[in-house]
């Protein structure tokens, strides 16, 4: 018994001994919630994920990070039309970070460095024919090479890439770009065949002796209308004029252009003629604005070019350097009807983007498939009717967008892997959405978007050089850091620093943070002040 | 980091880190960025297994205020504790929650012992030591006011910090001087014509720890971890009489949810009800801004303590109390954004 002073009868102990983790009733833990931009991104991708390290301005890694999901960032970055942004949380504190112009900025950064994908560690023995190099078959040929299959891709067009090449003008995409990201997922041992139309689908499987196949030969066949015309009236459709871009004569439309449709097909050929030397370029479409199925931002950049609009229009007849429309009008429905009042424009060329269908004829014969409204049908497999028989992009019904068919890419070659193992492929559990009353934004700085810089309309309308410019890498970093992280921890240190119970351990950079609950009380103050929404208070078990 | 973001630094304001500037720590910073609090070495003046209520801002606060100072002084700090629920929750003999050299003197001394306590050291000659006295708003602004205006007027080398929570919290929720206008406590029942502490009553400590012209004087918020380090260490680099008082809001006296602690302190500054400035030789030398302003019933209808305001509508008292916050901001210059923030 150690000796104690005067009136003293106890050892000094420390306060560790009394376990104040017994009053708890309700207990943090730590959650991971699916930030709302990766939730609605087509393609799937961990926005969030990257954007964490290339706020660091470690590049390389969200670059990485990034193709998991999707070998096209660069490609991506111009002409994804960016569903992310739309759910962005930031728009509620400022307006949405600009990760489209992020995702662009990685891949060129990629391409300039000469950044690779890594081959397969081991490869399966398994061959997989990939029908088409669009979008969509680039990205099932490059997850399936990564989960080691040997894939053959093969393309009735002189060269890859599809509607990138063939149907989006180099203006919104510049070939280099396209060839590089293409040519990195060649790299990786991806055996590419050009000019190499697939007539028969079985036969080319049996022949290659393929163990599967994914068709995505998307829809190059435009839509005829009958437009009743004179013997010198000339008639196109847009997609032969925007592939006939890549070829060596470029297609004469005349100095005063119709361009009949309000898709963004509609606009890249209004866009496209003006910058060919038509002095005029009119899109005639049959609803209102409002209405029209092309992008708003489109809408404006074509109409500050120059392109102008009738908007509530039909055309009905073509005569040599005219036409004649119908004005329409709403009904209550709103649906337009005729009015009976005409009017004739001059016009040198109508081009008819009425929308586009799909070349289902490889298919002919293969028993088991169903068609419908003229494309295929996919289980949730993206597996045809066919055993063996998976289909993506925009020959399955779905919203026809790049990103679309690279996310469709990427689903069939996870399902296409699990299907030659004789397995499912299960996809892990979604986590709640990290919705904006998750997040206490005081903890977010007022930082408003950063602005691409556009080329001025003028050399927009003469050249064929690209329209919206990059971020450098100030802006670049800046626009990265804007993310607010919804939903997982950013290693912020607040839940360390205001449990009044010092019951959060900090396990040091990159390792977060974990409970003491030995201590905590339950209080919810680390929940409440966690800027991102990544802490749960739950039930205790009593 | 690679080679450009290190070049960039120079010129970045923190303002440029557009997450986590006001975040306990930052991994975009450097760690001198950072706060105390985001720091593994950080010494935890008070430990687990304290005995305070869930979500207790006076814990909370003590341990910022307390770390803050051990790091400014390299630990050679001796704590005075006045009577409390501070002393209370971290002491219950044999048991103790702190980690630094720790006094307990009685409820209304604290200001005194700690005087002596620099005395002794400067005899000593460990000039090196240094001297934080502390207690609640009922230990500072009533019991042991007089002995803290005489560690003022004789600027004596101590720094005094009082953790306002508006009431006697130990013994059960008792009015201080501390105590708003309209909050229920145990000795101002919300009843008859007046209901809860009345309009016209009370003392501002922090204006007249200024009217004594000590070298420094300062408010401070829970709410603002940057703001009340940066104090707490301006404060310890001076020598001489030093005031600092740190509102921390009471989940129990105040009737509020244990989870709102930082919330409630966040909202009094940003409503205007507690003026977070600072002060050197009695003239203000900076105030920290409003930066969303919200009405004053935002903050007041979190707590039960003011829930007799709602419960009849009792649109006069909380007009009065609007108008009092108005006055704080309109005296404290705490809306425009010129000057220092
Ligand atoms: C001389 C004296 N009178 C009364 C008490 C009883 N007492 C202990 S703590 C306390 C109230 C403390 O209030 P405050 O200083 O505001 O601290 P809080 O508990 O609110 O943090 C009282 C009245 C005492 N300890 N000594
Ligand atoms: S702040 Fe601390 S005591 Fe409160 S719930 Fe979180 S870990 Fe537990
Ligand atoms: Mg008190």
């Amino acid at each position: 018994m150690p000796q104690h002073p005067f009136a003293i009868t106890l050892d000094v102990g420390s306060s560790l001994a009394n376990q104040t983790g017994s009053w708890r009733n309700e207990r943090p833990i730590y959650v991971d919630r699916l930030p709302p931009c990766n939730n609605a991104c087509p393609a799937g991708e961990n926005i969030q994920g990257w954007l964490f390290h290339a706020e660091t301005g470690d590049y390389e890694t969200a670059w990485r990070v990034l193709t998991q999901d999707n070998p096209l960032p660069a490609c991506m970055g111009r002409v994804c039309y960016h569903p992310c942004e739309s759910k962005c949380n930031r728009a509620d504190v400022d307006s949405a970070v600009g990760i489209n112009s992020v995702e662009r900025f990685l891949g060129d950064q990629a391409i300039k460095n000469g950044w690779k994908f890594e081959a397969p560690k081991k490869e399966s023995g398994k061959r997989v024919l990939v029908v088409g190099a669009g979008p969509s078959g680039l990205s099932a040929a490059y997850h399936l090479r990564r989960l080691g299959h040997k894939v053959v891709l093969q393309d009735a067009g002189p060269k890859p890439g599809g509607m990138m090449r063939f149907g989006i003008p180099k203006y919104r995409l510049p070939r280099e770009v396209l060839d590089a990201e293409v040519q990195r997922i060649l790299d990786m041992g991806v055996e590419l065949k050009l000019n190499a139309k697939v007539d028969n689908i079985q036969e080319t499987m049996k022949a290659g002796k393929f163990d599967a196949a994914f068709l995505a030969v998307g829809a190059h066949i435009g839509k005829r209308a009958y437009i009743p015309a004179g013997e010198a009236a000339k008639i196109v459709d847009a997609v032969s004029v925007l592939r006939s871009m890549e070829g060596e004569e470029k297609p004469l439309l005349g100095r005063k252009v119709v361009v009949y449709g309000g898709g963004n097909t509609a606009l890249d050929v209004a866009r496209t003629a003006k910058r060919l030397g038509a002095s005029e370029s009119i899109i005639v479409y049959r609803r209102t604005r409002a209405k029209m199925p092309a992008h708003d931002f489109e809408v404006e950049e074509a109409l500050e070019e120059g392109v102008t609009m009738r908007w509530l229009s039909t055309i009905k007849r073509m005569d040599e350097g005219n036409i004649t429309i119908e004005k329409m009008e709403l009904d209550k429905t709103g649906f337009p009807q005729p009015t009976g009042v005409f009017e004739t424009l001059e016009a040198d060329s109508v081009v008819l983007a009425l929308g586009q269908d799909v070349d289902l004829s490889l298919l002919n014969g293969v028993p088991g498939l169903t068609i419908k409204d003229g494309v295929v049908e996919v289980g949730p497999n993206m597996m045809t009717g066919a055993s063996g028989i998976f289909a993506g992009g925009d020959m399955v019904p779905s919203e026809r967008t790049v990103t679309v068919a690279v996310g469709h890419g990427k689903k069939a070659a996870r399902h296409i892997d699990a299907w030659l193992n004789g397995k499912t492929y299960v996809p892990s559990e979604k986590h709640d959405v990290a919705t904006f009353d998750k997040l206490n934004a005081w903890y977010y700085t007022d930082a408003p978007g950063t602005v691409r810089p556009v080329l001025d309309t003028v050399r927009r309308q003469s050249t064929f050089d690209e329209v919206v410019s990059g971020l450098d890498e100030t802006n670049a970093l800046y626009e990265a850091r804007r993310c607010l992280s919804c939903g997982n921890c950013f290693e912020c240190d607040n839940c360390y620093g205001v449990c009044p119970d010092n019951a959060v351990i900090k396990l040091g950079p990159g390792n977060r943070f974990k409970f003491n609950y030995d201590y905590c009380k339950g209080c919810g103050v680390c929940a409440e002040e966690c800027p991102c929404g990544a802490i749960a208070m739950v039930p205790e078990e009593i | 980091m690679n080679d450009a973001v290190k070049e960039m630094e120079p010129t970045q304001k923190l303002k440029f880190y557009q997450k986590g500037t006001f975040t306990v720590g930052n991994r975009l910073v450097s760690e001198a960025d950072r706060t105390v609090q985001a720091s593994i070495e950080r010494s935890n003046a008070i430990t687990c297994g304290h005995r305070a209520c869930q979500g207790c801002g006076e814990a909370l606060g003590a341990r910022y205020v307390v770390d803050a100072a051990m790091r400014a002084t390299n630990n050679n700090l001796i704590v005075v504790n006045a009577t409390g629920c501070l002393e209370v929750f971290t002491t219950p003999y044999p048991e103790t929650s702190w980690q630094v050299a720790w006094v307990h003197s009685l409820f209304g001394n604290a200001a005194a012992v700690a005087t002596g306590v620099a005395a002794a050291m400067r005899v000593k000659s460990r000039s090196e030591v240094r001297v934080l006295a502390q207690g609640g708003d009922g230990g500072t602004t009533d019991i042991g006011f007089g002995c803290l205006s005489g560690m003022f007027e004789r600027n004596d080398d101590v720094l005094y910090v009082c953790y306002d929570n508006e009431g006697y919290m130990n013994t059960g929720v008792q009015r201080s001087s501390a105590t708003p206008p309209a909050a229920r406590t145990a000795t101002t029942d919300a009843v008859g014509d007046e209901p809860g502490n009345v309009f016209g009553t009370g003392k501002n400590v922090p204006k007249i720890a200024m009217a004594h012209g000590i070298p420094y004087v300062a408010t401070a918020s829970v709410a603002d971890l940057h703001d009340l380090e940066r104090k707490v260490t301006k404060a310890m680099s001076i020598h001489g009489a030093r005031y600092i008082h740190v509102q921390v809001p009471c989940p129990l006296g105040w009737g509020s949810a244990s989870h709102d602690t930082i919330r409630l302190a966040r909202l009094a500054v940003e409503s205007g009800v507690f003026p977070v400035f600072e002060a050197e030789y009695g003239v203000i030398t900076g105030r920290r801004k409003i930066r969303n302003r919200v009405p004053v019933v935002e903050y007041l209808k979190l707590q039960k303590r003011y829930a007799h305001l709602f419960k009849n509508g009792d649109a006069p008292r909380l007009e009065r109390l609007q108008k009092m916050a108005d006055r704080n901001i309109a005296e404290f210059d705490l809306l425009s954004h010129e000057g220092n923030v």
